[in-house]
């Protein structure tokens, strides 16, 4: 059986429906990403796997434990750490840890190998108070919290929103040594460009899964030419672009423009002279492969058309 | 029973570690003792006089001295003019006028009977009344004086019934013996309707609640976690209150000790399981405040604290049935002032235990780890 089995999963808030039957599994040992835009219901989603919200329709699994009728098991079994910093502000870095360790009938000391790997790099400053703590400590003190109890699996909630860069990828790298160790993580993230450091991903959009599968055979699966344009002025560019004929979609991507073309192999030089046509003299353009978010947005059209 | 000790050690941390909040705990029953039992009385001294004395007579000065030694009036002007009486009384000069009309001196001693008029703003009805019942003990005094002085007896002392009372458990009718049972009542109140209902409530800001209930923690382990913390402060600002109050007015203790402790742990029990219910269905600390208040008000005000229960009309009595602070204040000045044992006090006591069980129970249920 999966790590984590969804069946028709649905919850609406008021006229908002914010999961809408999804249904999907998540093997043993997988470190398993939801990718989306805020709103696209990946807290709803973590929040009915961990038991805190009761489903409307449909179920779940996580671990052979059903989230509605098996809470109390789940509960046991499950470390979780929600997208709020949600520790004691008061309560020092050790406290907090001995609080939860003491919850569930254990101690720092007997599971301290499990955290030894996070906790060592915080560990100089136990004594100081949560709510003193940098963004990237707090995280690396709310993960030893939610994994003191030798969980069997981790369930992340934006983890790395709001937490600069340097510490988002030392935070990838220790989930990557969990998995090594065996241990099966659940992992949220708005930014795309993390979907790289998971096994497999899930697409989300609205309350809807729109691609479920390993990043690259997401991205290899782009089926359009794919150009990358960088100019002067971008959002004139996009203005332009539209007015080309043949042109499939055109969005803005940090400093450069994506552009897919409607037919099956893009022309550069046709583009190229349209666009001086247009008054852009100095435009470099490059064939690129496309990135998980040009997935995401080329899923979203098919899904919304 | 090893999770609720986890959890007590933890709240004790936090409410030991918040600086402004202990200090608050021990300082505001010193506070509210000394400040409330001297200013909440039930005397009314300095009542302001204005006096229109058209005799001037012996008598009538003899009966303005007699109002201003009786301590409770100051004269604050003299004049000959009733429209400028009434003028003290409406620009707020003056709570009333004393006329005395030209003759009293004479009538007196001719006829011995005389009349006065006292004219008293009574917008604040309470006031009104307590300046009245001064103004008939001042000359029912004087007149007795007088007559004593020239040989005549007014028509009532001759039915020959005096009436002399004495007043039990308070001989001296000292405010402060009575106001202050109650004023500790009011800071158990305080302690246990608002220090953890905000703690709640508190967690759910947070958001450490979620990280909570994600645990195993059972909800009995929670809500006495969330309770019993401040059952203890509870009850040691009690027994910091009632050493204050035996110290500082040496407020009797007749009663058991005992008695009045075991009775407050009933009584904390149900205001704190208010406050936890209150706080289950609330978001806020501002949502949790403003409930908090409204009850808190509503209970305190006809909790028999400042006015009688028994001078209240008929369905205010019958809400007061459902008032804990009504009880408890009835209770603590039985046992403190009058000496009650258990018999004596069984009928609220029973009624705050039904209090209590029902208010726990609603918050047990109440509180969801899960939301719907």
């Amino acid at each position: 059986m999966s790590a984590v089995q969804a069946e028709a999963l649905r919850k609406t808030f008021g006229n908002v429906t914010a999961v809408e039957d999804l249904s999907f599994a998540i093997e043993h040992g997988e470190l398993f990403g939801c990718i989306g835009p805020d709103g696209a219901g990946k807290t709803t989603l973590f929040r009915m796997l961990t038991s805190l919200l009761v489903p409307d329709a449909g179920s779940a699994t996580v671990m052979g434990c059903d989230t509605v009728r098996d809470y109390k098991q789940l509960r046991r079994r499950i470390g979780y750490m929600p997208g709020r910093f949600s520790l004691y502000q008061d309560l020092t870095i050790e406290e907090n840890l001995a609080f939860f360790a003491s919850i569930f009938g254990t101690t720092v000391e007997k599971n301290y190998e499990m955290i030894a790997d996070i906790y060592r790099q915080i560990e100089p400053f136990k004594k100081r108070r949560a709510g003193q703590l940098s963004g990237g400590m707090k995280q690396k003190l709310a993960l030893s919290c939610a994994l003191i109890h030798k969980p069997d699996i981790l369930f992340l909630d934006e983890p790395t929103t709001g937490v600069d860069a340097v510490s988002r990828r030392e935070f990838w790298e220790m989930l990557r040594r969990l998995k090594e160790g065996g241990m099966t993580i659940v992992v949220s993230t708005p930014y795309m460009d993390e979907a790289g450091k998971c096994d497999r991903i899930a697409l989300m959009q609205k309350g809807h899964i729109l691609g479920i599968d390993t990043p690259d055979n997401i991205t290899g699966s782009y089926a359009r030419p794919l150009l990358d344009m960088r100019g002067a002025d971008v959002y004139r560019l996009i203005l332009a672009l539209r007015e080309f004929p043949h042109t499939h979609s055109v969005f803005a991507f940090g400093e450069s423009v994506h552009y897919t073309d409607s037919r099956s192999s893009a022309d550069p030089e046709a583009l190229a002279v349209f666009l001086r046509s247009r008054g852009f003299a100095n435009i470099t353009i490059e064939p690129i492969r496309a990135s998980v978010e040009d997935s995401f947005m080329e899923l979203l059209e098919q899904h919304d058309g | 029973m090893r999770t609720i000790l986890f959890i007590l050690q933890k709240e004790f941390l936090q409410i030991f570690r918040n600086r402004a909040m202990l200090p608050l705990i021990f300082v505001m029953p010193f506070v509210q003792l000394v400040i409330l039992s001297n200013a909440a009385t039930f005397d009314m001294k300095n009542v302001r006089l204005y006096v229109i004395d058209l005799d001037h007579s012996a008598e009538s000065r003899r009966l303005v001295s007699e109002y201003t030694a009786s301590g409770y009036f100051r004269t604050v002007g003299v004049s000959h003019s009733e429209k400028q009486g009434l003028e003290s009384i409406s620009n707020g000069a003056a709570h009333g006028f004393l006329q005395i009309p030209n003759g009293f001196g004479r009538d007196i001693a001719t006829t011995g009977v005389a009349k006065v008029q006292l004219v008293i703003d009574a917008v604040d009805g309470y006031a009104a009344g307590l300046i009245q019942s001064y103004t008939a003990d001042i000359i029912s005094s004087y007149g007795e004086d007088i007559a004593l002085e020239i040989g005549r007896f007014p028509d009532t002392s001759r039915q020959g019934i005096r009436v002399s009372s004495a007043y039990w458990y308070n001989p001296e009718l000292d405010y402060r013996t009575f106001m202050v049972p109650g004023i500790l009542v009011l800071l158990v109140t305080l302690i246990g309707f608002f220090l953890s209902g905000m703690n709640v409530v508190r967690e759910k800001e947070l958001g450490t609640i979620e990280q909570l209930n994600v645990t195993p923690i059972r909800k009995y382990q929670f809500i006495a976690g969330k309770l019993l913390p401040f059952l203890v402060i509870g009850l040691g600002e009690l027994a910091l209150g009632l050493t204050l109050g035996r110290v500082l007015y040496g407020t009797p203790i007749l009663g058991s000790l005992l008695l009045v402790f075991g009775v407050a742990t009933v009584y904390l029990v149900a205001v704190l399981g208010l406050g936890l219910l209150i706080s289950t269905v609330t978001d806020t600390q501002q949502q949790a405040m403003f409930i908090s208040w409204f009850f808190m008000v509503i209970f305190m005000l006809m909790s028999g604290l400042f006015t009688p229960i028994d001078s209240m009309p008929g369905w205010a009595q019958k809400l007061t049935l459902f008032n804990p602070i009504a009880y408890f204040i009835a209770i603590i000045r039985q046992v403190l002032l009058k000496g009650s044992g258990f018999a004596d006090i069984q009928q609220p006591f029973w009624s705050l235990c039904a209090f209590a069980s029902i208010m726990l129970t609603l918050a047990v249920f109440r509180y969801r780890k899960t939301t719907g």
